[in-house]
């Protein structure tokens, strides 16, 4: 079907399509069965600005952005576009008053390039009504170089990396002349290198005289980049500030309502015997490339070893191959003396260890299970859950009586299906299964990626308690805050190779963010790839 | 799409009761309009009210028959209880009875399904399982000799699930081994079952002495099913069968370690693995259950109704499971009362026949239909403006063809 035309001036360079404008939002409410969602909220994003909005999870950030864009329509309250009041309803209208979203989950079509992505719903076309694939593709060309966001418009978006196709996506808003920008909640999926490279893309937005609104509970950053703060919380606005008159434990108290701890307090360690012994460790990944190569390294009971790397260096290899979930080529796993190299992952799990996966709805949880049946996934088959064949289902439902209120899990009943937790509290039926079981080793994957800060600091917490407890903790994460604030050891894994563990003390950030990268810090002489890591 | 919206629907029981429901009753009055179509009275009357009135007859009649073939005729019932002969009361319990028949087979292929969809899998074979129990059942029966009946009978049905069972174990060691997705190696084997009565019929071994035809011998009395009610009406133990299968597939669901594993495997076998369950294993002991249970629909159909081997007996059961299974939701009670719903609308369809010339495809249709709706809840929910069910945050994904 042929699409409409986007107004795309002759002049290729100056763009008068989008305008600077000023956005207001005025008591703006909106109820849902059971919840106020947004409250009487007040919100204003001046051209060019980088307005960050805080809040946790269900503080009504995303609602209040749906509703700018035109998904929702609001109870009460209004939008002004320079003053003037508008009703958005639908995304089309907000597209037309220059609003453009780019969502936290996206929404791109991986079998398509980056042009047709970009040019989707706005085809532009030629005469007879055939798609201009040659347009399409000097626009993103153009808008890629003048803000800074190089994608190459041939690509197939099902092979960039998650970093490349946020950019897609928000040249995909450009494209439609957005001059306001909403980023919901976009270094969530980054690595920290992607991350400055995002927040190098929102300045110079910025100077074209764009305005964005950014979406995230990451203080550090929303204090880099924010001329102004907006925090949310339970649906109301309780703080509205300046980098400059705050601190990130400020911002902080303001999102949770109470003091909170941004730093876990971690007494030193006190390692004792080995627990977890890797030696020469191989393993494939589903390509049948080599993604974890010829590494060793050991974890002993009472302490924490962080292993930092950005994703896609062999760490989900890594883990898999140590639960038995991916076949090992080489090399020995030894845990508490048992060797585990060809195990089952009931074997490992039943050898004592415990897993938090990196992918808690893929590989964690069973969505249409309850919470009671997903905190009993690893153990049905023993008793108490079960006498010889028979299931106990009873048994399962006060075991999760018990371990909700444990683990501060916010759900209606034990019987509610897992699927319709938010993160946070999905998160917390895995944790709470696996810390409730006796582990003498307990390996937790990204443990709290996309997680509100409550989450983060009680996860956290409960690992250093188990920790304390005697148990040997491994985390691999890509959050230098988390490798950094929970490893009484660092490791740094690149092209499948570890670099480390080495003593916290010893390192310092940038040292391990320049591993990371595969430069080599005259530190370890093994890798000496080349610098500049993911692709 | 169909496996995950059907066995996990992210609505409330009652809620796609209804959609079930208002699903046949839209299809029973699209279905009425074919019959209209179909009515020469219709079109050859004089004015358009006089053809209102003949649609409506029409319609009546047809629905009527179908209805009195299905469940009989609720009046005739003390009438035939005071005629006092057997055959008097037999005739006025006929129609309930052939329900019945029609059914039993239909819950245990319906079964069938279901348990595969619980685990994941998209059963196609149960037309070559139907096959393969109704086999082996039916050589039991008349080759085993000299056993009293309280133990021929069970060997026999022992035999029908084993049949059915290699037939489903074979797909799913190789699903289990090499990936080999389900519904091709069902297909294939459905062929092969099929072909191999042809084979079977016409050896020694099988046929009937002194005939020439595919037919085989008849089964010993004493592994037939025993009748309910008499010489008259045709409603078999097997019907008793067919309920604790049901009640059996539900424990062994819900209430054993292997149910748990099942579903497990069924909703999410990434998740399921890593919490250590053997997914091939389930694999493996899914398929060859299912299989069982549809062998045994083979089974009680050869020991209950038919008493020997004729090719084309199994007449698409399989594929009717797929079916009933579908309009059960996934759940064992739902299985039974949509075998019970086809099964009437199966054996009323010959009394419509009789009594109005309305051919018996007309079930077909509607049967079609009410998939259809059902396979689409959001017509019917449009149609009907009813409240949208309620989705969980995740978005299920079907896994599709390609795992």
């Amino acid at each position: 079907m042929g699409g409409r035309e986007v107004n795309i001036p002759a002049a290729a360079t100056a763009r008068s399509g989008a305008d600077s404008i000023t956005l207001g939002l005025k008591g703006i409410t909106k109820r849902f069965p059971g919840v106020l969602a947004n409250d009487h909220i007040d919100l204003t994003v001046e051209p060019g600005e980088i307005h960050v909005l805080l809040g946790e999870n269900g503080a009504g950030k995303t609602t209040l952005m749906n509703i700018l864009y035109g998904l929702y329509q609001p109870d009460e309250g209004e939008i002004l576009v320079n003053g003037v009041p508008v009703k958005f309803h639908s995304p089309s209208d907000a597209i037309r008053a220059g609003i453009g979203m780019v969502h936290q989950h996206f929404m791109l079509i991986p079998v398509f390039t980056v042009a047709e992505n970009v040019m989707l719903g706005s085809e532009l076309t030629r005469s007879f009504g055939f798609l201009d694939h040659r347009r399409a593709r000097l626009e993103v060309q153009r808008l890629g170089q003048e803000f800074g966001l190089a994608v190459n418009p041939d690509t197939l978006v099902e092979s960039l990396s998650v970093g490349a196709q946020q950019r897609v996506e928000i040249v995909k808003a450009l494209y439609r002349q957005a001059s306001v920008l909403i980023l919901d909640e976009p270094t969530a999926v980054l690595t920290p290198s992607e991350t400055e490279e995002l927040l190098t893309v929102m300045q110079s937005l910025k100077r074209a005289g764009r305005s964005i609104v950014f979406i995230t509970h990451k203080l550090r950053d929303a204090m880099q980049v924010a001329d102004r703060i907006t925090v949310l919380r339970g649906g109301r606005v309780v703080g509205a500030t300046v980098p400059a008159n705050s601190s990130e434990g400020e911002l902080a108290t303001m999102m949770v309502g109470h003091a909170i701890r941004l730093r876990v307090e971690r007494p030193a360690a006190k390692p004792g015997a080995v627990v977890l012994s890797v030696a020469g460790l191989t393993a494939h990944d589903d390509r049948g490339q080599i993604a974890v190569d010829d590494v060793s390294f050991d974890v002993r009971a009472g302490e924490i070893v962080t292993i930092a790397g950005v994703q896609g260096n062999g760490q989900t290899e890594l883990v898999r191959a140590l639960m038995g979930l991916e076949p090992v080529v080489a090399g020995r796993i030894v845990v508490g003396g048992h060797d585990l190299t060809s195990a089952s992952p009931r074997q490992t799990l039943d050898a004592g260890v415990g897993h938090v996966p990196e992918d808690r709805i893929k590989d964690g949880l069973i969505a249409d299970f309850s919470i009671a049946e997903n905190l009993a996934l690893d153990v049905y088959y023993l008793p108490p859950y079960a006498s010889g064949p028979i299931l106990n289902p009873t048994e399962m439902v006060h075991n999760a009586e018990v371990r909700i209120p444990e683990f501060d899990i916010r759900t209606p009943s034990a019987l509610t299906s897992v699927g319709t937790l938010s993160g946070g509290n999905q998160q917390r039926v895995v944790v709470a299964r696996e810390f409730s079981r006796p582990v003498s080793l307990m390996i937790a994957a990204q443990p709290t990626r996309g997680l509100d800060v409550g989450s983060i600091e009680y996860i956290h917490e409960r690992i250093v308690q188990l920790r304390d407890r005697g148990a040997a903790v491994l985390i691999v994460s890509s959050d230098l805050d988390e490798v950094l604030g929970m490893g009484d050891r660092i490791a740094v894994m690149f092209r499948g190779r570890m670099e480390g563990p080495f003593e916290s003390e010893q390192l310092t950030r940038d040292e391990i963010g320049l591993m990371m990268a595969g430069a080599t810090t005259g530190r370890n002489a093994t890798s000496g790839g080349q610098p500049g890591g993911n692709l | 799409m169909i496996l995950q919206s059907v066995v996990a629907p992210q609505s409330t029981t009652w809620n796609s009761i209804l959609v079930v429901l208002l699903a046949f009753v839209t299809a029973l009055v699209v279905s009425a309009g074919f019959v209209i179509a179909s009515d020469p009275t219709v079109f050859a009357a004089p004015d358009p009210l006089s053809a209102l009135g003949n649609a409506g007859a029409a319609v009546v009649n047809a629905y009527g028959a179908l209805l009195a073939g299905a469940i009989g005729n609720p009046s005739s019932i003390p009438a035939a209880f005071s005629s006092g002969t057997p055959s008097g009361i037999a005739l006025a319990f006929y129609p309930l009875s052939e329900t019945l028949v029609a059914a039993c087979p239909l819950v245990f292929t319906g079964l069938a399904v279901a348990l595969g969809f619980r685990a994941g899998l998209f059963n196609i074979g149960g037309e070559g399982q139907v096959i393969a129990g109704g086999l082996a059942a039916g050589y039991v029966g008349f080759s085993v000799h000299g056993l009293p009946g309280i133990v021929e009978l069970p060997l026999a049905l022992v035999a029908g699930f084993v049949g059915g069972g290699l037939w489903g174990f074979v797909p799913g060691l190789l699903k289990a081994r090499t990936g080999a997705h389900e519904v091709i190696s069902t297909i294939m084997l459905n062929y092969v079952a099929i072909y191999l009565t042809y084979y079977f019929l016409n050896t020694a071994l099988f046929q009937r002495p002194g005939r020439t035809d595919p037919i085989s011998r008849v089964v010993d009395t004493g592994a037939m099913l025993p009748s309910l009610a008499g010489v008259n009406l045709r409603v078999h133990a097997g019907v008793f069968l067919a309920v604790l299968a049901a009640v059996a597939v539900y424990f062994l669901l819900w209430r054993t370690v292997f149910g748990f594993e099942f579903r497990a495997v069924g909703s999410n076998p990434a998740a399921a693995r890593a919490a250590g369950i053997n997914v091939g294993r389930v694999v493996v002991l899914a398929m060859t259950l299912a299989g069982g249970l549809a062998g045994l629909a083979g089974a009680t159909l050869i020991l209950g109704v038919q008493f020997s081997l004729t090719p084309g007996f199994s007449s698409g059961l399989g594929f009717d499971g797929i079916t009933v299974a579908l309009l059960g939701r996934g759940n064992p009670a739902g299985v039974v009362a949509a075998a019970l719903l086809f099964g009437g609308l199966r054996a009323g369809s010959i009394q419509m026949q009789a009594s109005t010339s309305t051919p018996v495809d007309l079930v077909q249709v509607i049967e079609a239909l009410v998939i259809l709706f059902v396979a689409a809840p959001a017509v019917i929910r449009a149609i009907y403006r009813l409240r949208t069910a309620p989705v969980s945050v995740t978005p299920t994904v079907s896994p599709g063809w390609g795992s």
